[in-house]
């Protein structure tokens, strides 16, 4: 296959940017995104030229380290799919395809594809969790938990903190990301006692870091390589709605 | 020729001398304790932030150390312990199926092929059962039953069911479950967490372990960061090969480093060889992608009887097909240890019965079980997985088998540590995957995530303390001259790195060496490809420094210095495994030498020269290593040839 990339180029924060473009003239449909990346990089650094810096590091879905815009939609054209899992036989020979980093106020480019996601670390930090000290914990047992209830927090737990949902929102609003964390926790009986808290805390650690404020586009859950609903938004309303009025 | 010196046996191990069932409670008890008013004055480096490093950093952080953490990522969330898939052990019972804390032990010293150490084993399956609990308080949302109690499947090399999992995703979970307790840590301004971080060196001051030297992966900024302790929880060092199921950033400069200042290498050419991934495709290919060890749960794997046959696997009747492993080894079946199936898919394709490009892959069939529990059952139990494969090969694994092939996994080798978990630098503490301790010459499925999260919640922290009640700590300053040494030092090497400017990639080289190493030091070694291996491992290295081409700064972000860095860390190791390799004249577990097989092609162990965990001492760059032997004592599951038949 042969190729066009147009890829964004920027030294660093304080550069511009811009659009470059680069054939690759040796894709092959069995590559994944990354590696096509790879190869051009192979290249340009034997050119003399600097390599494209993306971020990158399991390449099988699950880190949520990688991701770029391409041709505008973020991770790419396949459903549920990370750019790393994204194969070249989704292409066609002779496209071009337009390669982005992530763009929202919340998350800076650091360089080239590299953004920077620290804000969603912040909004777990400000209450994503159980307070479960090492060695606290009673037996597992000790609680059954309804085959649906824990079906539902891990369908939110799975989510990567990839930032596609923030990418894709015309707001650069963290809702789905925040809500799959509310609705992992308070739906299980051992998240229960920080419940009014978590939702509370959050959504106010989120406002802080300059995420968007959510007016239910519903982009976020389709760009999500892992298919958080867009259920977990309603979740988190009601919580916080909950929450609010001081009812525990 | 040979290529090492022997040095003196290794004493004394710390583990006490009682009955082992009573071992980790004295050891507890003999520990001297910190004073919780005076644990925020210590500080504790740890590099790492998977399930040992993340469950560390959280828990020392909650007893009231100042914890400094790094990690190379841009998150603590996205460490490789992410990856794992199918599960993680403990002695729960809850099946009442006859598992115990004692049989948990007994699986893994036996499918660890008897080169592990028992007295770690055992406290490791008494720790199992805790770890449930604790990730369950977390909230980590494992599988269950309609009843709401846990649910659990069995794994490779055992007859009960004791993996509790999270659909596919069982790493992710324990990872979100210790990151989420960090996270609360870091924001209560317990952890220090300096993320885009990554460790150059460590300095040692006194013989002991105080500070690492690290760059700021952003800026490039290098800078020093001084403690009282270091932990390692650095993963381990499989991409070595190039090609393995490790993250593509996952590396060895961390254990390699601390071996070049001191600690004791075990083991090195202990490598898993996962017989379920997805085979490669091209030249370009840059990793390689596990399918989890449940599959062979339901999936059963075969090749056709006759080699060379192309035709479609639908096409070719039940009667035309080997399920070998099922014919082999009937009481396991499919679901005997990995390095036993590794090796037997190795065989058949050496057989020319292989399937799919280059006849370098087998079949792992889900008709029967679709057959049997419908496709819907499946898809609850597998669907992330087949969903994976579909990406990965364009093909969907409802209707065709799925091709697999065996790849570099895990290593159970790693920095020697004692009881304790300490490397012979004290104050250097090595948790997870990155030490050598638990797991022998073979890992089972699911006991890399109980290890990692045994060591980070409930091993490390009360050992660290008794290290830190047990010293003073006398100030130190970056201006020590051997912190200004070290830091010199680092700069140094990657200056050079830059001024090479030579005409190979940092790539070309890292393929370079992982083709040799999987030739000659992967699924099946022999004394001769040994030794090639070790006259072109010293040449390739001189190239290295010769005529890498690494673009851009040092001052910023630079993707090309970080993997040279990396890189000339891995050509060093790899030779290393191979001269372990080679000194290891038997067969045993993943390290299988050709020269030591049975009549039937099954791994030889030589207990009477071998039963000894091989510890090596840094010799010089490009001088002999020395060999130290931990004599391997087997008071309780006594020596004996494993068998899966």
């Amino acid at each position: 296959m042969k190729l066009t990339l147009r890829i964004w180029r920027q030294a660093g924060p304080a550069d511009s940017g811009r659009m470059v473009a680069y054939e690759v003239p040796d894709a092959n449909p069995d590559m994944s995104f990354l590696e096509l990346l790879d190869v051009l990089n192979e290249r340009l650094t034997l050119e003399g030229d600097d390599p494209v810096t993306f971020d990158h590091d399991c390449r099988e879905g699950i880190c949520g380290s990688c991701g770029v815009v391409i041709n505008g939609q973020a991770h790419g054209p396949r459903e549920r799919t990370t750019t790393c899992q994204l194969h070249m036989r989704e292409f066609a020979d002779g496209d071009v395809i337009d390669v982005e980093p992530w763009r929202s106020v919340a998350f800076g480019v650091v360089k080239d594809l590299m953004v920077d996601r620290s804000g969603l670390d912040r909004i777990i930090r400000a209450g994503g969790y159980i307070s479960a000290n090492t060695g606290s914990a009673p037996e597992a047992h000790a609680t059954p938990v309804p085959k649906p209830i824990a079906d539902t927090a891990f369908d939110n737990a799975t989510c990567i903190g990839c930032g596609a949902c923030v990418a894709a929102c015309p707001n650069g609003s963290a809702m789905l990301f925040t809500s799959a964390k509310v609705t992992h926790l308070n739906s299980l009986p051992q998240g229960a006692p920080e419940r009014a808290d978590r939702v509370l805390n959050l959504v106010e650690a989120m406002d802080a870091e300059g995420f968007g404020g959510c007016t239910n586009t519903g982009e976020c859950t389709v760009a999500c390589p892992k298919g958080i609903p867009l259920d977990s938004i309603a979740t988190l309303n009601r919580e916080y709605l909950r929450a609010s009025l001081g009812r525990k | 020729m040979t290529f090492f010196k022997l040095g003196d046996d290794i004493a004394d191990t710390r583990a006490p001398d009682v009955p082992i069932e009573q071992r980790w409670d004295k050891r507890r008890f003999d520990a001297k304790l910190v004073n919780p008013a005076n644990r925020r004055r210590h500080s504790v480096i740890i590099v790492g932030t998977g399930l040992a490093g993340g469950a560390a950093g959280a828990t020392l952080a909650e007893q009231g150390y100042h914890v400094i953490q790094f990690c190379y990522q841009d998150s603590p969330r996205r460490a490789h312990s992410i990856a794992a898939q199918g599960g993680i052990n403990a002695a729960k019972n809850y099946r009442n199926d006859g598992d115990s804390v004692y049989r948990l032990f007994y699986d893994t010293v036996k499918g660890g092929d008897f080169r592990a150490r028992e007295s770690n084993v055992y406290r490791l399956a008494q720790t199992s059962t805790q770890i449930i609990d604790q990730c369950v308080a977390q909230g980590v949302p494992f599988a269950r039953e309609y009843s709401g109690l846990l649910d659990t499947r069995s794994f490779g090399g055992v007859q009960v069911a004791r993996t509790f999992y999270a659909r596919g995703q069982t790493g992710q979970q324990l990872l979100i479950g210790a990151y989420q307790a960090l996270s609360r840590q870091i924001d209560a301004g317990n952890v220090e967490m300096h993320e885009r971080t990554e460790m150059l060196d460590l300095i040692v001051i006194d013989g002991r372990a105080r500070g690492i030297v690290a760059r700021d992966l952003v800026t490039g900024q290098i800078s020093t960061y001084l403690a009282d302790a270091v932990v390692l929880a650095t993963g381990g060092y499989g991409n070595v090969f190039y090609l393995s199921t490790n993250a593509k950033n996952s590396n060895a400069s961390a254990i390699w480093r601390a071996h070049r200042r001191g600690a004791y290498f075990a083991n090195p050419c202990y490598t898993q060889i996962h017989p379920t991934c997805i085979p490669r495709s091209g030249d370009y290919q840059s990793k390689l992608t596990l399918m989890s060890e449940s599959l062979r749960n339901d999936g059963r794997i075969w090749v056709p009887k006759n080699a060379g046959d192309t035709r479609s696997p639908d096409q070719i009747p039940e009667a035309e097909r080997d399920y070998y492993l099922e014919r082999i080894y009937p009481g396991f079946g499919n679901l005997v240890p990995r390095d036993i199936a590794s090796r037997a898919a190795k065989n058949q394709c050496d057989l020319g019965r292989g399937v799919g490009p280059g006849g370098l892959g087998v079949y792992l069939d889900f008709a029967d079980a679709i057959r049997r529990l419908g496709e819907d059952k499946v898809r609850e139990k597998y669907g992330n997985l087949f969903e994976m494969y579909d990406r990965i090969t364009g093909e969907d694994p409802y209707k065709v088998p799925m091709r697999i092939y065996p790849a570099v996994h895990y290593t159970m080798g790693g920095l020697w540590v004692d009881y304790d978990l300490q490397s012979t630098i004290p104050g250097c503490f090595v948790v997870g995957e990155a030490n050598f301790s638990d797991h022998g010459a073979n890992r089972l499925g699911a006991s890399a995530l109980m290890q990692g999260l045994a060591d980070g919640y409930f091993v490390l922290p009360p050992m660290l303390g008794n290290y830190i009640a047990s010293n003073k700590f006398d100030k130190v300053t970056e201006a020590h001259p051997d912190v200004v040494e070290t830091v010199n030092e680092a700069t140094g090497r990657l200056t050079k790195l830059l001024s090479i400017n030579g005409e190979r990639t940092v790539d070309s080289f890292h393929r370079e060496l992982g083709e040799i190493m999987w030739d000659e030091c992967g699924m099946a070694r022999s004394e001769d490809g040994l030794r090639k291996a070790l006259g072109r491992l010293p040449e390739l290295r001189e190239e290295f420094w010769r005529s890498v081409k690494v673009p851009g700064s040092g001052s910023q972000v630079n993707q090309s210095l970080e993997r040279a860095n990396r890189v000339s860390d891995f050509l060093e190791l790899g030779e290393l495994m191979c001269v372990d390799a080679l000194h290891r004249e038997e067969s045993c577990g993943g390290h299988f030498r050709v020269e030591s097989q049975t009549p039937d092609g099954e791994a030889r162990r030589d207990d009477d020269r071998f039963a000894y965990a091989g510890a090596w001492e840094f010799g010089g760059t490009g001088e002999q290593p020395i060999l130290h032997k931990e004599p391997l004592n087997f008071d309780y599951v006594h020596l004996a040839q494993r068998n899966y038949a």
